[in-house]
């Protein structure tokens, strides 16, 4: 494709984030939840392995879609500016400010032919005390929007519509992860894909405003939740 | 001029002009902290600080923490200049985050953070630049045992069963060793009580020390610092002062 047009941020959409596993992200009363769809292409990887949730200081998270190693570049990128601003201010940096660094950089790439753009798209989040919950997504072309709910990677329309459903301002955290479970393994192309893993993580009330992996109890119930809703799913297409 | 190796341009660009800087042979701590204490027992690490930050003879700041907790396997306490702890806190707190991003819950334990300073602290002495500080490093290492160690602004390092700092090393440390040599399986309820009998004392000798401390504890159960407490003091002997008439 043509790389001398200026921006032109289609072309990492391509093959980079619309194939990749869906990644939702959703905004709740109390918290932000994400959910990844880890699509694992062969038995011999070890479980838990390439992590696609990863924290940004410890006051926000981030689940990536995309290339794996352009989103490590990003990822990195965006925990120098958050160590920047914390040298300088002595605050943790706003998800805001960071979103308005991260995206000043990934639009950077989309100006010069000589430079790809970078095939990811982040969902970051963050929750404290006086501003409550925040999600934005960054996408290739460097925009960073704000959203509550959020779906980008193979199952995203089936994700989006999914999202619409929920009511999640009035949803809490620990109601939300169950539910995004419930969406990812629902948009999971079990044909094409076989196996998945399905990573869950969240910062909200009650994490204390850390970014963390959703613990194992509570990803169990969360998981069976997710199956049973699949299983009525499939036997009301029987019933048919 | 005198041409130095440490920064400092006399020129706009970085190759232009000579590069001079003051040669910095005295450096003065401006705001303070006195001693720190610190008790190795077999179940833990117990530390201790007062909240007061001298200027000069004056009591000037008598609220700041001159403990930290670095992360749930350490805590240091403070001496010596205060800007320059908050610095290494600083530093400290971005170590913590990094480890934190990296998600398999391992941290750097006390020796790490211990060795860490130590380097920091040695380096800038031999640029005749100190961190005008003596830190006192309470915790544990991976596997889980009590670890006390000392750094000081000449990069003088070490590990002990009983530490203290400034005026604490003249008073308070032979107490303590008399403490551990009586009792050498005291627990952490023991040494905290060692500690306050030393804090007493302290506040009766050292003519820079504040009744108020916080004492901090590093064992498998927990890690956390006290909030300000004090000790009961007795001034009756003092009516009847004798040979300083």
């Amino acid at each position: 494709s043509d790389l001398s047009s200026g921006i032109n941020a289609e072309w990492p959409l391509r093959p980079g984030v619309e194939n990749s596993g869906s990644v939702i992200a959703v905004r709740g009363s109390d918290g932000v939840v994400f959910g990844v769809e880890k699509i694992i292409t062969s038995q011999l990887y070890e479980q838990g392995n390439n992590r696609r949730v990863q924290s940004v200081d410890d006051h926000i998270g981030g689940a990536v879609a995309g290339m794996l190693s352009d989103a490590r570049a990003i990822v990195a990128r965006a925990r120098e500016e958050a160590t920047d601003y914390r040298d300088v201010y002595q605050v943790p940096i706003p998800l805001k400010m960071l979103c308005e660094r991260l995206g000043h950089y990934v639009h950077l790439y989309t100006v010069y032919g000589g430079l790809r753009p970078f095939g990811v798209s982040i969902l970051l989040g963050s929750w404290d005390e006086l501003n409550g919950a925040k999600l934005m997504e960054i996408d290739p072309s460097g925009s960073a929007r704000g959203y509550y709910g959020c779906a980008v990677g193979k199952g995203k329309q089936n994700a989006k519509t999914e999202i619409e459903k929920l009511d999640m301002t009035k949803l809490t955290c620990r109601e939300l992860i169950k539910e995004v479970a419930k969406i990812i393994y629902s948009v999971h192309d079990e044909v094409k894909d076989k196996h998945f893993e399905l990573e869950l993580s969240w910062i909200g009330k009650d994490t204390g405003g850390k970014h963390q992996i959703v613990p194992k109890d509570l990803y169990d119930e969360a998981v069976k939740y997710a199956e049973e809703a699949l299983n009525d799913s499939d036997d009301e297409d029987n019933v048919m | 001029a005198v041409v130095s190796t440490q920064s400092g341009h006399y020129g706009r660009g970085k190759d232009e002009g000579t590069t001079v800087s003051p040669k910095k042979h005295t450096m003065q701590p401006i705001v303070t902290g006195t001693s720190v204490l610190g008790i190795r027992t077999k179940e833990g690490v117990v530390i201790a600080a007062d909240t007061l930050g001298s200027y000069g003879s004056l009591a000037r700041f008598r609220d700041i923490q001159r403990l930290m907790k670095v992360n749930d396997s350490t805590i240091i306490g403070g001496f010596g200049d205060y800007a320059d702890f908050q610095f290494l806190m600083k530093l400290l707190r971005q170590q913590t985050i990094d480890d934190e991003v990296v998600g398999d819950g391992v941290y750097r334990d006390a020796p790490a953070i211990h060795n860490w300073l130590r380097c920091v602290l040695y380096n800038r002495r031999t640029k005749f630049n100190p961190l005008w500080n003596t830190i006192v490093v309470a915790g544990k290492n991976y596997g889980g045992e009590p670890y006390l160690g000392y750094v000081d602004k000449i990069g003088v390092a070490f590990e002990e069963k009983t530490v203290a700092t400034g005026f604490g090393s003249y008073i308070a440390l032979p107490m303590m060793r008399k403490a551990m040599d009586e009792n050498p399986d005291m627990g952490v309820e023991e040494a905290k009580a060692v500690l306050k009998r030393c804090l007493r004392v302290l506040f009766y000798r050292d003519c820079r020390s504040l009744n108020r401390f916080q004492i901090g504890v590093v064992s498998a159960g927990e890690t956390s610092i006290s909030e300000p407490m004090s000790a009961d003091t007795d001034w009756s002997i003092g009516a009847n002062p004798s040979g300083y008439e």
